[in-house]
This record gives structure tokens, sequence and C-alpha cells, in this order.
């Protein structure tokens, strides 16, 4: 088994044209790399009529239907995560339990408003009584604002998961660019903070830092938009880690964190 | 045959990095099965005077065949001509040179000295756009980028020049490449390590675009592991002669002669 825990498709209300190409892309590299279930977030309309990180609620609605569509689609290797803009707290919660009624299995917070904020509490209660993860997006340290995106570091999501410590939280893609040294050491002491390994980033001494910061039983395979990074990381752990360590973070943590059958071997 | 066109030794001033050794660099070509590396000393990239690394290059390639050297040439450092004339004794498979690091003006009089010079003496000039991810970098690493147009105005300057630029994306790639004559064009060849594979398949797209024999085997490590490059070719679609060329062929055939 292996689960990737951070991807993304497109869909056809999307800018992209070639949506389709690389929705099959990413099932076929899957494929070749032995992907048994992409758990994977749309962001609206990926920018057409809404900023990706900003997502309206409307488009909010596109994107989650498009995903639960693929799910059903490829129910044995597609699972979703419902994805919220926490600024409209109403919708956002209606979302999540129309789209977690649905089949999703987790909750995409991208970078709509800091971990920081109150207003993320609301969605991490929801989280609570799901019972599923919330994968954060999160900037490996911001020293300042990014255009686009009111993205949070690894401080900001252990304050957020100190405060809802009953909830897991996913670090989302510490190769994913910026500082990961400082993210791990951020989330070191916060037992319900898990590290997905996606990224483009596939720097030497990484994914030895994550062990060290926080054990094998908090790491997370995944991708997110380079799938070939994501295969790197992997072959070079199986050099590294005994196979029962190994399945750990191929499969056994994410069947772990996510509810109990949200995936077939479970 | 497998040729990493990319690779370094010796310690980064600004993080961590395990296997900077020779030693270090030898095991993880074991790993990946890389027959050869064409290597650079990384510390001295990094110095004022970055061609008082090449010595110790030089040695450590003495003692292995697998290693080749690629030392470095600052054209604003008397002396450089000296270095580059030992590079070509010495067989070097090309020489490098990093201006943003250096603090040279990437398109300037001095490097367009260097490439009249590199050409002359028939040695490919190495460059790298980038080492690490922008967003990463130390807050004291504040050498900018190397800019394409850099790249367009050297291939220009002089007819004989052969460039080799490592750590290049997608974007980077195609404004040269299309911003170049088709001779200009033939005497430029990219590594692979800074480029996309699947879902976005750049790496697809530019094979087929620009084409197969512009493209190296290159890794970047060991500041990047090795792995990444070595997925990248086996989640394409690649004839087995197709795979050859650019793990060692290209290299070979452009870059060697």
């Amino acid at each position: 088994m292996l689960i990737d825990v951070h991807a993304h498709f497109y869909h056809a209300a999307a800018p992209r044209a070639d949506w389709r190409e690389r929705n099959a892309s990413r099932l076929a590299a899957g494929r070749k790399i032995g992907v048994t279930m992409h758990v994977a977030s749309i962001l609206g309309s990926w920018g057409r009529t809404s900023p990706i990180y900003f997502p309206s609620p409307p488009d909010v609605e596109v994107g989650n239907t498009a995903l639960l569509a693929l799910q059903r689609e490829h129910p044995d290797v597609v699972r979703g995560y419902v994805t919220v803009n926490p600024n409209y707290t109403s919708h956002a919660r209606a979302e999540i339990a129309r789209c977690l009624g649905a089949g999703m299995v987790g909750i995409k917070l991208a970078a709509s408003r800091r971990a920081t904020d109150p207003l993320l509490d609301p969605i991490c209660e929801l989280a609570r009584e799901q019972g599923v993860p919330v994968l954060h997006h999160v900037w490996q340290h911001r020293r300042r604002d990014w255009p686009g995106q009111e993205a949070s570091d690894g401080a900001e999501l252990a304050a957020l998961a100190a405060r809802h410590p009953q909830v897991r939280f996913i670090l989302a893609h510490i190769g994913g660019g910026g500082d990961w040294e400082h993210s791990l050491a951020a989330v070191r002491a916060t037992p319900n903070v898990y590290v997905d390994l996606s990224g483009s980033g596939v720097d030497g001494g990484m994914l030895e830092a994550c062990f060290a910061a926080v054990g094998v039983e908090r790491l997370l395979w995944g991708t997110d938009l380079t799938m070939d990074t994501g295969w790197a990381k992997l072959r070079y752990l199986e050099r590294l880690l005994p196979p029962g360590e190994l399945e750990m973070l191929q499969w056994k943590n994410a069947a772990r964190i996510f509810p109990r059958g949200a995936f077939p071997a479970d | 045959m497998r040729i990493d066109v990319n690779a370094f030794v010796g310690g980064y001033p600004y993080r961590r990095v395990p296997g900077t050794s020779p030693d270090g660099l030898l095991r993880a070509m074991a790993r990946t099965g890389i027959d050869e590396a064409w290597v650079s000393h990384l510390p001295s990239l990094f110095w004022r005077q970055p061609m008082e690394g090449n010595a110790w290059l030089y040695d450590i390639v003495t003692h292995e065949p697998r290693l080749k050297p690629v030392p470095a040439l600052h054209p604003g450092v008397s002396g450089w001509e000296r270095a580059l004339g030992e590079a070509v004794d010495r067989g070097a498979p090309a020489g490098r040179c990093d201006p943003m690091y250096y603090g040279l003006d990437p398109a300037g009089p001095e490097m367009r000295v260097l490439a009249a010079a590199c050409g002359a003496a028939h040695l490919p000039l190495m460059m790298a756009v980038r080492l690490e991810d922008g967003r990463q970098r130390h807050p004291n690493d504040k050498a900018a980028e190397l800019p394409a147009a850099a790249v367009r105005a050297l291939i220009r300057s002089d007819e004989d020049l052969r460039l080799l630029i490592t750590h290049a994306d997608r974007g980077f790639i195609e404004e040269v490449h299309f911003g170049s004559t088709p001779d200009e064009a033939a005497r430029l060849w990219w590594d692979v390590s800074w480029i996309w594979g699947p879902p976005e398949d750049q790496l697809a797209l530019l094979l087929a675009t620009i084409g197969r024999d512009r493209f190296v085997f290159g890794t970047g490590q060991p500041l990047r592991i090795p792995e990444a490059s070595m997925a990248k070719l086996d989640l394409l679609e690649l004839e087995p002669q197709q795979r050859a060329g650019i793990e060692s062929e290209n290299a070979r055939a452009g870059l060697l002669r």
C-alpha cells in the first residue's frame, strides 16, 4: 500500500485547457510508482473566477463537487479533502458536512486565513467531531506576507494544533519551498501535527532532519505537484529505513489518522 | 553508462548537508547507479578567489577516476587564463563560472571575455541558474539567480562557445532556447535536475519541443538527492537509446568532443 496524502486534481471550470491530461498523468504516474490511493483536494476554480488561496464560496462548491465526481469515477484510488474558505464560516461548515457525508475523508485548509486566527476554530471543531484530519497549507518559515495567500508557517500551525489537541493536523509539503528546518523545529513538540513529505524540494539532509524532529510515526508520504520528487524521496527512504518503518510512512500512519474505513484495506 | 554532469564535493555554508565528501559522493553514486560524476568544489563557489579550490579538486579526482573535475574560472581575478589552460591540459569536461555568486555582471565584459576564451579552448562553460529554491535560501544568501537574458547574450557572444546550464526550470529553458537561433541553441545543453515530471510533465514536453539531444543527466547532489533525477527519467516513456542519450551520449557527443 502507498497512500499519497497530498494530491491535487483539476476540472473543467479551472483555467487549464490541459486539465484532463494532468489528471490522467497523475493517475498514470501513480500506477507506475505504486500509489494505491491519491488523497486529493481541488482549490476552488484554481484562480479562474476567484483566487486559488481565497476561493469564493461558489468556487469552493464547484471544486469540491468535481472532486466528489472524481472519487466516484475512481473509487479504488481517489479520496478527497473538502476544501473550505474559513472566512465564510457558515458556508465552510455546511460544505464540510456535505462533502464528508458524500465520502470525503479530510479537510483542506489552504491559505485564506492565518492558522492563528479564531475563525479556524469552528472548522477544527468539526474536524474533531467528525474524526478527520486537517491538511494545512504551510509556508516553511514565512518571513513576510506573500502575495495571493494568507499563508501560515509551522509555528502558526503548531499554535492552532495546541488549541485543538484532539485534531490531527498535517503540515503540508515540507519540501514545498521555504525553510523546512524552521518548520520541523516549530512542530517537534506538538504531537498532533504530522509532516507530509511532498513538494518539489529534494534537499540532501531534509529527510534525515524529518526523522530526527518528529520520528517516523509522524511522517506521511505525499507528492503535491511533482510526483517525480515524491518518488525520489520514497526511493531514498527505501534504502534508509527498515521495512516496518517504511510501511509506517507509506500508509500505516495515514491509515491511523484518517477515519476508519477511509481506505479499502482498512 | 550514466554520467552526472552536475555534482559537488565539499561543504555548503548555509545549511548542514550530509555526504559532501568525495567518499560520500561515491556512495551516493553507487546507490543510484551513476558511473561518472562531473564535480565542482562547492566551498570555493563562495570564496573571493574561487580558483583556489581547483587544486583540491584536481587532487581528489587524481585518486578517483569516476570523478571528473569541473574547475572554477573567475574572469575578474588575475590568473584565470592559466586556470583555463590547466583545465584543458587536465582533460576537464567543463569549467564553471557562477557570476551571480562571484559578483560579476553575468553578461558583462569579463564574462564575454571568458566566453570567448572557453570557445577558443573548446572547453564547455558550466553555469548554475541557482543552487537552492529561492524561497528557502539563508537570509544572508542574497546572490540573484542567473538571468536567462545573460545566457542568451553569452551564447550569442561567441560562435564557438558551448554552455552547459544546470538547475534551470522549464520557463528558463524555453526562454533561452526559443530566444536563440538554431545554431545558438545547438551549443546549449541543459541538465534535467530542476525540471518537473508528472503530472505537469514539463520534462516530457521539453524533450518533445526542444529535442532530446539538448538534455543531459544531472542531479545537483549532494545538495539534492540524486534519486530525483533518476525518478524523472523512470517516469518517462523512453526507448533505451533515447535514455542513453540523456544519461551519457549527449554529454559525450556534445560536450566531451
